[in-house]
């Protein structure tokens, strides 16, 4: 049996004389655009290992990173600068891609990595190993713990009748999150002075403290690797459920892989960083607006811009009002806000 | 109705189809050759489009088979499935913008492998499919811009780039005027007499009644009747089914039925 019957369409195909390019042409800004965000993203690193406290030339930069010298500059980009610019640039981008795929998984333009409770679990998780006078290692293990059980609380309840809707889903992640909330200031409240400040800067997102930021790094290029053979799957999934199974898309166990990897690659950025704010929600609308709305473009660039979007954020915390240092989350929600706000107006939708 | 050597284009075997404990239909059985039109009708809630869906393969009947080409969805290789049957879904969501050749484009979807990307032949099989739905200039607009009957339009082309054997329409005249509702099923009717098999649900029974070849009446109960449209389509059937009388006009060749 042959598939394709002589249908009217091929021979209306047939008849167009001038051959189409407004796919070439869009590819091709495409390319510009990704292009355009590599070169920002190393112009953001560039500004983050030169400048601070102790300015440092580009060249020594260079000659720190190739290893050579072992003066304290070198040190200073290797052991601190180094990691920090690493772990902005990671966990940006992974906020970015999970916000991406969480936008795409509920349908929803509001969604961002953390609608789901996740970052409010690892939170209580983070918060109760500070309360316990725990430190380092242990804080972020607890709220990767923390963030895992949230993924699996929502998971569960929301799976418990078999329909998987968007809404219940939403529903179940917007309790669960309000319910870390109110543990939050439970455990705010209680704490003792001295430890207040410490867990206020968790809360607002932080990278100083970010010493191993390599693992977040390997996620993200492992976890953008993983979603993009099916990118074009995810473009017919935002154009209902019933078509995109129609066109042969296996939708439950797409689903499930959005979730699963969203759910891993906030677990890692908020356990590596804190809960950086609006990077999630913002970078995927204005790489949208900026490249439109193809997954296989959208999750690429949104990685690379919210990368862009937390180096440059963190460089400026630590650098417009030194030596005093600002939580970055506080920045992004700054720069986020009123970005936000502009493209809603210009926008209704 | 011609000879024709290739397996029915779809099959119902003894298919029972339920929603919760609510019977759609029992023991149904027909085939649909190429170049058939099946009309699907019945009062709201009688689940046409769950129906519709389960002879989509989207959906497990309650029992008996359902038959693409003659053969089990099961039985085709994964993926397959939508190079031969097609479905227009009755709401067509546009939570994010797309551009209009975008939106078309994703009925290449089936003959697009994993890495690939739409090429220059996709791209005139999508302009194409718009300029027969009336849509050529539209292929840079977005989505949102678009009104109701324009976006159904859309979601018909897009079904069209698919190039399917079977063309499954759940309310395919949805948010259209008058003039392109008969475009449309003229172009569905174009492609049945190409050797296409189509299977609607309608609303409209004078539509129902120039189109269809054959009819399958939904009594909302689980009782079905189903045969060639001149002997379906009777107004003491039709009037027991929607629950409200009917009676027939003689029009020249054509039967008109108007509600009492």
């Amino acid at each position: 049996m042959t598939m394709a019957d002589p249908l009217p369409l091929a021979a209306a195909v047939a008849e167009r004389a001038s051959a189409p390019r407004l796919h070439a042409l869009r590819r091709h800004r495409a390319v510009l655009a990704l292009a355009g965000l590599v070169t920002a993203a190393l112009a953001a690193f560039a500004w983050a290992l030169t400048a601070g406290a102790l300015p440092v030339s580009g060249d020594a930069v260079l000659a720190a990173l190739v290893g050579a010298g072992g003066s304290m500059e070198a040190d200073i980009v290797r052991t601190l600068r180094l990691p920090r610019a690493v772990a902005a640039f990671a966990c940006g981008g992974l906020l970015a891609l999970a916000g991406a795929l969480m936008q795409v998984l509920l349908r929803n333009p509001l969604a961002d990595p953390y609608v789901l409770g996740i970052s409010g679990g690892a939170a209580v998780g983070a918060l109760g190993a500070i309360l316990a006078g725990l430190g380092g290692g242990w804080i972020d293990a607890s709220a990767a713990i923390g963030a895992l059980g949230a993924t699996l609380l929502v998971f569960g309840l929301a799976h418990g009748d078999g329909s998987w809707t968007q809404t219940r889903l939403l529903l179940t992640g917007v309790i669960v999150a309000a319910g870390c909330g109110a543990a939050v200031a439970l455990m705010l409240s209680l704490a003792p002075e001295g430890r207040v400040k410490g867990m206020l800067f968790w809360l607002m997102g932080d990278a100083s403290s970010a010493t191993r930021p390599w693992p977040a790094l390997l996620l993200l290029v492992l976890g953008l690797v993983a979603v993009l053979p099916f990118a074009r799957e995810l473009n017919l999934l935002t154009r209902g459920e019933v078509t995109a199974r129609a066109l042969g898309v296996r939708v439950g166990r797409l689903r499930g892989l959005v979730y699963g990897l969203g759910s891993l690659l906030t677990a890692v950025a908020v356990t590596t960083i804190g809960s950086v704010g609006f990077v999630g929600l913002i970078v995927p609308h204005l790489v949208r607006l900026a490249i439109g709305n193809d997954q296989r473009l959208l999750l690429p660039a949104a990685t690379l811009a919210g990368g862009v979007l937390l180096t440059v954020a963190d460089t400026a915390a630590r650098t417009v009002v030194a030596p005093i240092q600002l939580p970055v989350g506080v920045l992004t929600a700054l720069i986020g806000v009123p970005v936000f706000l502009f493209l809603l107006a210009r926008h209704p939708r | 109705m011609k000879m024709d050597a290739r397996p029915p284009v779809l099959g119902a075997d003894a298919l029972h189809v339920s929603v919760g404990r609510r019977d759609v239909c029992r023991a149904l059985d027909f085939t649909l050759q190429p170049a058939d039109t099946l009309v699907i009708l019945g009062r709201n809630g009688a689940g046409k489009s769950t129906l519709l869906h389960t002879l989509a393969g989207l959906r497990a009947p309650a029992g008996g088979a359902v038959l693409l080409s003659g053969q089990p969805y099961a039985a085709w290789p994964r993926g397959h499935e939508a190079c031969l049957r097609g479905l227009l879904a009755q709401s067509q969501p546009d939570f994010f913008s797309a551009t209009v050749l975008e939106t078309a484009l994703v009925g290449r979807h089936p003959y697009l492998g994993r890495w690939d990307w739409e090429g220059p032949e996709d791209e005139a099989i999508a302009m194409a499919a718009l300029e027969q739905m009336g849509l050529a200039g539209f292929a840079e607009r977005q989505v949102p811009t678009l009104s109701g009957g324009e976006r159904q339009r859309l979601a018909i082309a897009a079904l069209l780039v698919q190039q399917p054997r079977l063309y499954l329409l759940d309310e395919p005249l949805a948010h259209l005027d008058l003039h392109h509702q008969i475009q449309v099923l003229e172009h569905f009717a174009m492609l049945a007499a190409g050797g296409a098999g189509v299977a609607m649900v309608l609303h409209d029974i004078n539509l129902a009644a120039r189109y269809a070849s054959h009819v399958l009446l939904l009594d909302g109960e689980g009782g079905h009747a189903f045969g060639r449209a001149a002997e379906i389509l009777t107004a003491p059937r039709l009037s027991a089914a929607f629950g409200h009388p009917l009676r027939a006009v003689q029009d020249g060749d054509a039967m008109l039925f108007v509600p009492c």
